[in-house]
């Protein structure tokens, strides 16, 4: 298969808050490294909220994602609050009106859910954020369409990968670990992290639906 | 964790109810957001507003800080977590006096992405929004990179200038300009000994190890900008004196006020000894110390460690930090 319905993925939703409460103390963990270790717990209080409110109900992608979107602005907040909520809230409006969902759709929905991020923040690749791995994720997306969707799919999945571990070596340039200069080298970013856990996440959900 | 908690999920809020049981005759729940703590002042016809807010667990800040002449509406958000949107939306709201609200508060980066979003929420209601955001915080970045810095005790002086400013009937764009005047009058630094816990993580972010200190640090449990071998009391105020006067360039005979804060777990009585060495050196310097502030103020949970704020007076600052307030912490 090339495509997947909209209707009827409650479930995808489900499977990124089981991987992000799954993994609340990792992300804590490195959050503390070299920020203030909430990043693990709001994360899994937003995301599991949400998994809770659709448990059960027939949603499409998008309106999953919007519930998802909806508790991280208004019930969550931090940095990630907004970030990450404007992220689902413009992937949802780039799905919105499809019956299906193909490389074409995904693709307009990872660039929609990335200038919503950049809309409100204003990382640049290299900065040691979440924008490490999901630019290169999105180009590696776009790069490999043409081939299909799934093997579009695993080079976003790799290349998100590569995102999250390429900040290990850098050094932040935003947000709270930037005020620590060097220091903050050697470790992995949190939202790289996360935004890696997503995208991947997201990534196999759709794999497993196409085969 | 030799810590009183219930549910750690349910801390906050938990502390939110607590603190306007206590506080009723200054503050009160907002009846729409049980995020916003508003004053029982708030808000007062032709007057500007003044709204802050922050993360939760450097109690008394920030709802402490709400109260007359003080701040109107704080929004309170997760621990060591920014506000939603949605909160300071309520919070403008709730301290709007048609005459337009300032929002006076630290440079985080949530901070700075929620209050933005905020200001864009109330436009719809017609509320102007001015902001003041916070960056007394010395060692967070280099003085030629001040924009960048962090936002910490020195809110306070801010608070309490633009509080003051706003009971005289002031336009917006005159409290604006006295609490912005107030922030870039301020310089701090922190100094840690000892780590805190976030109830939900259930251990400390990082060690600082016996006979160490963290130099910098923030009041997040963010390990500091160095580490230095722990020194006695005079020799760490007379360090924390020298990094933040080095930063400020004062003539002497300034007047200052100065703020020695605890960081939660540190005995009240170690944060006097840290303050009679600051005022035996800045007298040293020619200055005098017209207001001084000492205990816990801003703290970051149960963190062992000490900040100092320095701010420097003109006739204007001075007269507005004398203006009476009433607020729990305050």
């Amino acid at each position: 298969m090339n495509a997947i319905t909209n209707a009827g993925q409650t479930a995808i939703v489900e499977e990124l808050a089981e991987v992000i409460v799954a993994n609340k103390a990792w992300l804590s963990e490195i959050d503390g490294k070299i920020g203030d270790g909430d990043h693990g717990i709001n994360m899994a209080k937003g995301f599991g909220r949400t998994a809770e409110r659709i448990h059960g109900k027939d949603m499409t992608l998008d309106a999953a994602m919007l519930v998802l979107s909806d508790v991280l602005m208004s019930e969550i907040g931090g940095s990630m609050g907004p970030l990450y909520g404007l992220m689902f809230e413009d992937m949802a409006g780039a799905l919105k009106g499809h019956n299906q969902l193909d490389a074409e759709t995904f693709s307009a929905m990872l660039n929609a859910g990335l200038a919503g991020v950049q809309g409100v923040g204003n990382a640049q690749v290299g900065d040691k954020t979440l924008i490490d791995t999901l630019v290169p994720a999105v180009t590696a997306f776009d790069a490999a369409k043409a081939q299909g969707f799934a093997p579009a799919l695993a080079a976003m999945i790799t290349a998100a990968e590569q995102g999250r571990d390429s900040t290990i070596d850098l050094v932040a340039k935003i947000g709270r670990a930037s005020r620590l200069g060097e220091r903050s080298r050697g470790v992995l970013d949190a939202g790289a992290t996360s935004c890696c856990m997503i995208l991947t996440t997201l990534g196999h959900s759709v794999l497993r639906r196409l085969a | 964790m030799q810590r009183f908690i219930n549910n750690p999920d349910d801390l906050v809020d938990e502390t939110v109810a607590g603190f306007v049981k206590a506080h009723r005759d200054l503050v009160h729940l907002d009846a729409a957001n049980p995020r916003v703590v508003v004053s029982n002042a708030a808000p007062k016809a032709g007057r500007v507003g003044i709204v802050t807010g922050g993360g939760s667990g450097h109690e008394p800040a920030f709802i402490g800080y709400a109260g007359r002449n003080m701040v109107d509406a704080v929004a309170v958000g997760e621990l060591f977590s920014s506000p939603t949107a949605k909160s300071f939306a309520d919070a403008i709201k709730a301290a709007n006096g048609g005459a337009g609200v300032a929002v006076l508060y630290g440079n985080y980066a949530g901070d700075n992405m929620n209050v933005k979003m905020a200001a864009r929420m109330v436009a719809k209601d017609g509320i102007e929004v001015a902001t003041v955001v916070a960056n007394d915080d010395v060692c967070s970045a280099p003085q030629d990179e001040r924009a960048k810095r962090r936002g910490v005790a020195g809110e306070i002086f801010m608070w309490k200038i633009g509080g003051a400013k706003a009971a005289t009937g002031a336009p917006l764009a005159e409290v604006q300009a006295a609490a912005q005047k107030a922030i870039d009058a301020c310089r701090s630094v922190g100094v840690g000994l000892g780590p805190c816990t976030l109830p939900g993580v259930g251990h400390p972010n990082f060690q600082i190890e016996p006979g160490t200190m963290e130099v910098g640090i923030g009041h997040h449990g963010e390990p500091g900008t160095r580490i230095e071998a722990l020194k006695t009391a005079s020799e760490v105020a007379d360090d924390m004196l020298k990094i933040v006067m080095d930063d400020h360039a004062l003539p002497a005979g300034t007047e200052l006020a100065v703020l020695v804060s605890g960081l939660g777990a540190t005995p009240v009585n170690e944060l006097y000894v840290i303050f009679d060495r600051i005022e035996t050196g800045l007298t040293a310097m020619g200055m005098t110390v017209h207001k001084a502030l000492v205990g816990n103020y801003f703290t970051s949970l149960e963190m062992v460690g000490a900040t100092l704020t320095v701010m420097a007076l003109d006739a204007e600052l001075k007269a507005l930090l004398d203006v009476e307030t009433a607020s729990a912490a305050l």
